[in-house]
């Protein structure tokens, strides 16, 4: 049902991407594409893959970006993808039902049997969370690893999503965010963790952590002379040392 | 028409909420960088499913960065290379025919065993990105050959070799910041190939507690990127940074006096007697040990001897009647000198006097004013118990950005140097050693191959690389001439511990200092970005000889899992298996996967099976020179002392007794690690566990491993060194004085005359600070810009084009240059510009940035491929837009004031000057939108899988129930 | 937006062809057309023609079309479900009125019903369709209150002036059909113009830096993208055109949609018999003509807010 749940869901399950410790490594984009190859949305093709047009389906990515030199200047790496909204557009505008938002914990997934590739989800998306599959005709999105988090065949740490497993840096957290105590939430609040373009009114779930001001260490005063320094060289080691 | 209802019914059953992940798991390590990361890998049906990383595994905890996670394309390339090949067509064209194993090993053996009997000399055997080097240069010893060496010498043997000279360990693999204690971090010039992924969840953690993380480097990407403060130093001036901050601290008294007393060279008294055979040596006793001078008995004193009261400062006078100095007192003299005061340096360094200052009170007050204190006790080298581990927090890292420079010797000593001062080496929030380190310093490994080690037929008597201390060590010929085919060992590059492959194929080409026969090759793609000024190196492996006909390089032979530029050149092919269909070991005896808190080494275990006519290289090795009869490798009736191959070797090979290549599960009942009796069950073990060995070193040997007196016996123990003293660690390298001396005229071992005057200006005991230029002549007002390449995340070396994911992550490279450059120039973004250096030009495609030094362009690292090769398109973006900087490195300089071509290189370890690179750029007129330059398409050797118009990995896995909208 | 063929000929087509059926119901019910079978077969066979190719040609744009049946369940969200629905739904009335009229032979009684259902729902499904692009927050340029009546009045002007054409060899000079043409060209010229005026002259309310959340760092720019060839993402949303050639083609679609019709309408209203029916061909085949660059230009022009990760400023 391509109606939004009517009662709002149990539970709101989401990502929180810090921004401040992504280095850009891609490491998430790969363990999502490795994983849903061969998992929910297999496969996730590339064509031509070892030519000039290449072109895969791809669940997450990551961007890079350098932000105004005169407010500070950052390199800035950015990764992408579906933010599960609240008021998913991509989920009322689709004509099969293929596109549907999970009464249980708010996961927006496409059923591929379904799907008749119109497209259109794809247009409202303004995040662009969803790449089309053209050899397989059908929309392809982030599955927030709808197959990992309640899998009995993992073991429970390893039910989280591919891509927060794999991070590196820690800068992917997983969990539900009506729940005050997860590290989701706490994130959020601790770090002020912001929507992605609030204007639009989409309610994404997923939050980003912004970069931290940098950490500071002294007082930032250069060093005064050693005491003494007009009593002869190196007058400032005046006591008896010992090995 | 299918009306579904809503509530919680849509959900049931849409979705498979539990579906088989995989039918078996195997664990091995990764190999898709130089990290190893331990990997959990999933197989259904015996397909790979999902790589993900071992949360149990020490290195990465579970975590797993973009190439480990594409290792199923890496298996799946159809580069992969599918049987031995013969050339057939001249060297160069690719033209290849499939051939047997036997024969392909016939063929070798009978190249090489002609060789062994009459000059070793003339096999040329050096290997790349393997992580093998304990068995191959054992086996090049066995053979009897001096020309040997991995990638070390163009990669980071500065950053080694200064290491390990200095404080007996060394950044890269043998040593790791304190993450979880550390409160001041400065990483100079690190990218992203090694221990990747620590350094990654190490930052994270720093920035979690706010510890404040300095980010020294040209360009602000990756790591830099999430820097609280990035310094945009101008490359290869990173030892004046360094220099300056030690000035500063100098200046205020703000030094760790006591651990410098306790831990370091620092009261070393030098001699002060110009003239004399032993100027600038320490003094010594008559037993050679150094002398300090006590401050309370007011005499000079063994150094070494513990309850003394050493002296830092004042010259004395010694028993001799000679002057002397403390080491201590002469690094201040020269480092108070207004030549290294910030305003002196801030031009050169392309950071301003303030912010240096300002660096210079913030290591201060890290260090001195948030010490760390640890309730451990322990116990000292001298057998004194101390209640507490008292640390000065601040830890440093530092990779090939300050390595792959002809300063970067002294500048990575500028860095010990610091870490000295502060006292920050192996304490609570410092840089701590990683098992087997620290050793002795200097290291007491001295390299073979000196006229006479080398005899037809006999193993050459030691190993090819080592640590020369002076002349004495050096491979030379009486008259000074080199002893190896890549100089190294010589009077070019005395201290060239890694080798210095990058020499090889222009020296054998020039038949200096003698011609090959066999260049023998492994994972090293020298016809490309393996090799700087890469076209004369094709060239060079294509040329003949006139008269004779034959090419000028006889005999070369190629190993390789994937069809890389290199394969074109070889004339016999032995084609390797992937990473996840070998055993392998990553050892005690090479560069293991310990952590500070503990040694630890690992295994690759085949977790498929071949489905093409490969053997792991290793293998291949071992019947190699059982073939050739080589001492070690075959039993005394001649058969084959490890018939299981290298798995029997890693196992059964002990490489003095007890030590082996792994520490795990010795002894014939498994019962001991670090030294014990092979045990020929110890890879099952390993694998039982996951494919790694670990131990915990108890608290109180976690720290000052340098003079911990439990840590140095567990040492003893294990097998890392050879007797429980403690590591001095050297402020003042002695051996680089002793080699000046031979440059005066001191000794039996005098370096030519050509030679005197750069080991005089270079050879400096105490770091110093000099330019590139000063060894590559490079003119600065010609060539006004600096470029250089780093190691991207998601590619190690030139192995991920032939990875469908990875290759859609970097398809093609550009040149980033900074919004100064573009202005003048007049070059817009996605604009093209001509790059020119002293040596030739490239075209290339720009991308303009603003997190980057002004005065330096730069490249992500081998992206640019040659076209065909990897099997890619022959228009593929990596060909026709990406581009190396490579060809506008010179390997040699131009003929200096004797005639002579040194190599571009530092010189002292001969270590490749890569990021020494001066260019100039123009704007390229509107033209065809090309890098330059290119070269004529490679044709595909037999046997290589055709290329998919399209991949739909992971299609036969799709659940029944939602198929995946692909049938 | 990447321009889809097929999409341009599917809402070009169909609007036509229901703005003629709209015509052909309602002027039919009120009695202002002639009579004849032949003239009803044209029309209405004209208007079937137009709607049915156009919805197939939507059925080709679909990535799984043998599945394009399970598009009606979802009309209580989705407009594209309703525009199916009601498209479905319309031949119900269409033929019932194609067989009063072509069949019967009436028009009298409750016969006229049909075909004003067949005009109600020809408004509905047009209505639909306006709406599937207007309800896109992600595409502001779309998502602006002048493209319903401009979807709206487009398609009333084309059938309006197909339905001209047909009429003549049935009715010399059908003054209502011309003032309807003069009218509804005119009002969409009108709103067409104003369309552009609003989305020139407005300001994008996302900008990179809040489309990834650090509205405060100021202006951002790409360093390193994801991906170095174009990807899905780049090829549908991409799509970018130059102000020059946009400007000649909007140019292009004032002449051939707007100004050439009301030239040819008017000449029209003075002439008879054969240039007469020249004028009113004309005018319909321009108009049909521009109305495909007006859409072409109406995906071309619009931006995607996703477009702003990949090196927009602001959307």
């Amino acid at each position: 049902m391509t109606s939004l749940p009517k009662e709002a869901p149990l539970k709101r399950l989401g990502l929180v991407i810090d921004l401040d410790t992504c280095v850009g490594c891609h490491a998430c984009a790969v363990s999502c594409k490795e994983w849903n190859t061969t998992g929910y949305h297999a496969p996730l093709p590339d064509s031509d893959p070892y030519g000039k047009d290449v072109d895969g389906v791809w669940l997450n990515r990551v961007h890079g970006y350098e932000t105004d030199p005169e407010l500070g200047g950052r390199t800035v790496y950015f990764p992408r993808s579906c933010l599960h909204c609240e008021d998913a557009p991509c989920v009322t505008v689709c004509p099969t039902g293929a596109s549907y938002k999970r009464t249980e914990d708010g996961i927006v997934l496409v059923d591929q049997d379904i799907c008749i590739g119109c497209k259109l989800c794809s247009w409202a998306c303004p995040y662009g969370a969803r790449e089309f599959d053209t050899d397989g005709g059908v929309m392809k999105k982030c599955t927030l690893c709808i197959d990992r988090i309640y899998n009995e065949n993992l073991e429970e740490v390893d039910r989280q999503p591919a891509c927060v497993s794999a991070c590196p840096t820690k800068a992917r957290h997983f969990g539900d965010f009506n729940d005050p105590a997860s590290a989701v939430s706490q994130l959020t609040a601790e770090r002020g963790g912001v929507e992605l373009m609030p204007e639009l009114g989409l309610k994404p779930t997923n939050r980003y952590l912004p970069p931290r001001p940098g950490a500071t260490m002294g007082d930032g005063a250069s060093l005064q002379d050693a005491p003494g320094a007009d009593d002869g060289f190196l007058s400032w080691i005046d006591r008896v040392l010992s090995r | 028409m299918t009306i579904v209802d809503e509530g919680a019914a849509q959900d049931a059953g849409r979705v498979d909420l539990s579906p088989t992940v995989s039918d078996e798991v195997k664990f091995t390590t990764c190999y898709m960088c130089a990290c190893r990361c331990g990997i959990k890998v999933h197989l259904r049906d015996g397909e790979l499913r999902y790589i993900e990383g071992n949360r149990n595994h020490p290195v990465n905890r579970g975590v797993l960065c973009a190439k480990g996670s594409a290792g199923i394309m890496q298996h799946h390339s159809p580069a992969r290379l599918s049987q031995p090949l013969l050339r057939v067509g001249e060297r160069g064209s690719g033209e290849f025919k499939a051939i047997g194993w036997d024969e392909a090993m016939d063929l070798a053996t009978s190249w090489l065993d002609p060789i062994r009997k009459e000059d070793p000399r003339k096999l040329a055997f050096f290997t790349g990105r393997d992580q093998s080097q304990a068995l191959t240069g054992w086996w090049a010893s066995q053979f009897g050959t001096p020309n040997h060496a991995a990638h070390g010498g163009f990669c980071s043997v500065n950053m080694a070799a200064a290491g390990l000279y200095s404080i007996g360990g060394s950044f890269w693999e043998f040593g790791e910041p304190d993450w979880d204690h550390c409160r001041y971090f400065m990483m100079f010039g690190v990218a992203e190939d090694h221990d990747s992924n620590p350094i990654k969840t190490g930052l994270a953690n720093l920035k979690e507690r706010g510890a404040k993380y300095v980010a020294v480097n040209p360009v602000r990407t990756g790591y830099a990127a999430i820097a609280d403060e990035w310094l945009a130093v101008t490359p290869g001036s990173d030892g004046l940074l360094v220099l300056a901050l030690v000035h500063e601290l100098l200046r205020a008294g703000k030094v760790d006096l006591d651990y410098l007393a306790r831990y370091t060279n620092a009261p070393w008294l030098v001699i002060e007697d110009p003239g004399a055979d032993d100027d600038g040596l320490f003094a010594r006793d008559g037993d050679g040990h150094p002398l300090c001078w006590d401050s309370s008995q007011n005499a000079a004193v063994n150094a070494m001897d513990s309850g003394i009261s050493p002296s830092l400062k004042d010259r004395v006078t010694l028993p001799d009647g000679r002057a002397a100095v403390p080491v201590f007192h002469l690094l201040a003299e020269r480092y108070l000198d207004g030549q290294y005061g910030p305003d002196a340096v801030a031009d050169q360094t392309g950071i301003s006097a303030a912010t240096i200052r300002r660096i210079a009170g913030e290591l201060a007050h890290a260090a001195f004013a948030e010490e760390v204190v640890l309730d451990v006790p322990w116990t000292d080298w001298a057998g004194r118990r101390h209640e507490q581990m008292i640390g000065r927090p601040v830890a440093i890292h530092a990779m090939r950005g300050i390595s792959a420079h002809a300063n970067g010797f002294q500048t990575c000593r500028a860095l010990h140097l610091l870490q000295m001062l502060l006292g920050s080496i192996d304490v609570p929030g410092g840089f701590r050693f990683k098992a087997p380190f620290p050793k002795p310093a200097p290291p007491g490994l001295r390299p073979a191959g000196k006229p006479g080690d080398v005899v037809p037929g006999q193993p050459l008597g030691g190993p090819p690389l080592g640590f020369p201390q002076g002349p004495e060590d050096l491979l030379v010929e009486a008259n000074g001439a080199p002893c190896r085919i890549d100089h190294a060992f010589s009077w070019e590059a005395p201290m060239s511990a890694h080798g210095m492959m990058h020499t090889v194929i222009a020296n054998a080409w020039r038949g200096d200092p003698y011609p090959i026969d066999t260049l023998f090759m492994y994972m090293a793609n020298m016809a490309w970005n393996s090799s700087m000024n890469t076209t004369d190196a094709m060239t060079m492996l294509t040329d003949k000889d006139p008269d004779s006909g034959e090419y000028k390089i006889p005999h070369i032979i190629y190993s390789d899992a994937f069809f890389s530029e290199t394969v074109a050149y070889a004339d016999l092919i032995l084609p390797d298996t992937t990473y996840l269909e070998r055993w392998d070991c990553i050892s005690m005896l090479d560069r293991p996967i310990s952590s500070a808190d503990g040694p630890a080494d690992a295994i690759r275990q085949p977790v498929l099976t071949p489905n093409r006519d490969v053997r792991p290289f290793q293998d291949v090795l071992l019947d190699l020179g059982a073939r050739l009869g080589l001492p070690g490798l075959v039993d005394e009736t001649g058969a084959a002392r490890y018939p299981g191959g290298y798995p029997d070797y890693i196992a059964n090979h002990e490489r003095s007794p007890g030590v082996g290549s792994l520490a795990g599960w010795r002894g014939t009942d498994g019962g001991s690690h670090g030294k014990g009796e092979a045990n020929p069950d110890q890879l099952a073990r390993y694998v039982e566990n996951e494919c790694f060995w670990r131990d915990e070193l108890a608290p109180g040997q976690r720290y000052f491993k340098h003079a911990n007196k439990d840590y140095l016996e567990y040492a003893v123990k294990m097998g890392f060194i050879g007797a429980a003293e403690p590591v001095v660690l050297q402020l003042y390298t002695e051996a680089l004085q002793r080699f000046r001396l031979a440059a005066r005229g001191v000794g039996e071992q005098q370096p030519p005359q050509q030679h005197r005057k750069r080991i005089e200006r270079f050879f400096d005991p105490l770091p110093i600070w000099y330019p590139p230029s000063a060894v590559d002549g490079t003119a600065a007002e010609d060539y006004p810009l600096h470029a250089i390449s780093q190691r991207p995340a998601a590619m190690y070396h030139s192995w991920g084009s032939q990875n469908a994911w990875l290759r859609q992550i970097h398809t093609a490279n550009r040149l980033y240059i900074s919004e100064r450059v573009a202005r003048e120039q007049d070059i817009e973004d996605d604009g093209w510009a001509y790059l020119e250096s002293r040596h030739g030009r490239i075209k290339a495609q720009v991308r303009v940035m603003a997190g980057v030094n002004d005065h330096t362009v730069w490249t992500w690292n081998a992206i640019g491929k040659r076209s065909g090769a990897w099997n890619l398109a022959a228009d593929a973006p990596e060909a026709e837009k990406g581009f190396l900087l490579n060809h506008l490195i010179e390997d040699l300089l131009p003929p200096n004031q004797h005639g002579e071509r040194l190599a571009n290189a530092d010189p002292i370890t001969g270590q490749a000057a890569w990021f020494d690179l001066r260019v100039r750029i123009t704007k390229a007129p509107v033209g065809v939108k090309a890098s330059e330059p290119a070269f004529t398409a490679l044709p595909l050797p037999p046997g290589l899988a055709p290329r998919p118009a399209i991949l739909r990995y992971g299609a036969r896995f799709a659940s029944k129930k939602s198929k995946g909208g692909n049938t | 937006m990447q321009p889809a063929y097929s999409v341009i000929f599917l809402t070009t087509a169909t609007g036509a062809g229901y703005g003629l059926l709209a015509l052909l119901g309602i002027l039919r019910a009120m009695g202002g057309l002639p009579d004849d079978r032949a003239f009803g077969l044209f029309g209405l066979g004209l208007a079937m023609a137009l709607i049915s190719a156009g919805l197939l040609a939507s059925a080709a744009h679909l990535g799984r079309p043998e599945r394009a049946w399970r598009a009606f369940s979802q009309w209580r969200s989705s407009w594209l479900s309703r525009e199916g629905v009601l498209a479905v739904v319309g031949y119900g009335p269409a033929a019932l009125f194609a067989f009063a009229w072509l069949v019967l032979q009436r028009n009298d009684g409750l016969w006229p019903l049909a075909g004003l259902a067949a005009t109600v729902l020809s408004i509905a499904t047009v209505y639909s369709t306006a709406m599937i692009y207007r309800s896109l927050a992600a595409i502001p340029r779309w998502h602006h209150p002048l493209v319903t009546p401009v979807y709206l009045v487009l398609a009333l002007a084309t059938g309006a002036l197909w339905l001209n054409v047909v009429l003549i060899p049935f009715v010399d000079g059908h003054a209502l059909s011309q003032a309807i043409c003069l009218a509804a060209v005119a009002a969409a010229w009108l709103l067409k113009i104003a369309y552009w005026r609003a989305i020139d002259g407005a300001t994008g309310q996302s900008s990179a830096a809040t489309a990834i959340g650090l509205g405060h760092l100021g202006s951002v720019r790409p360093l390193d993208p994801h991906h170095v060839r174009d990807n899905y993402l780049l090829k549908e949303m991409g799509f970018a055109i130059a102000r020059k050639h946009a400007a000649r083609l909007r140019r292009l679609t004032h002449l051939t949609a707007f100004l050439v019709p009301l030239v040819l309408v008017l000449l029209q209203t003075v002439t008879s018999g054969p240039l007469s029916l020249a004028a009113a061909s004309l005018a319909a085949v321009s108009v049909s003509f521009g109305v495909v660059i007006e859409r072409w230009l109406f995906f071309a022009e619009a931006q995607h807010k996703v477009m702003l990760y990949y090196g927009a400023e602001t959307i």
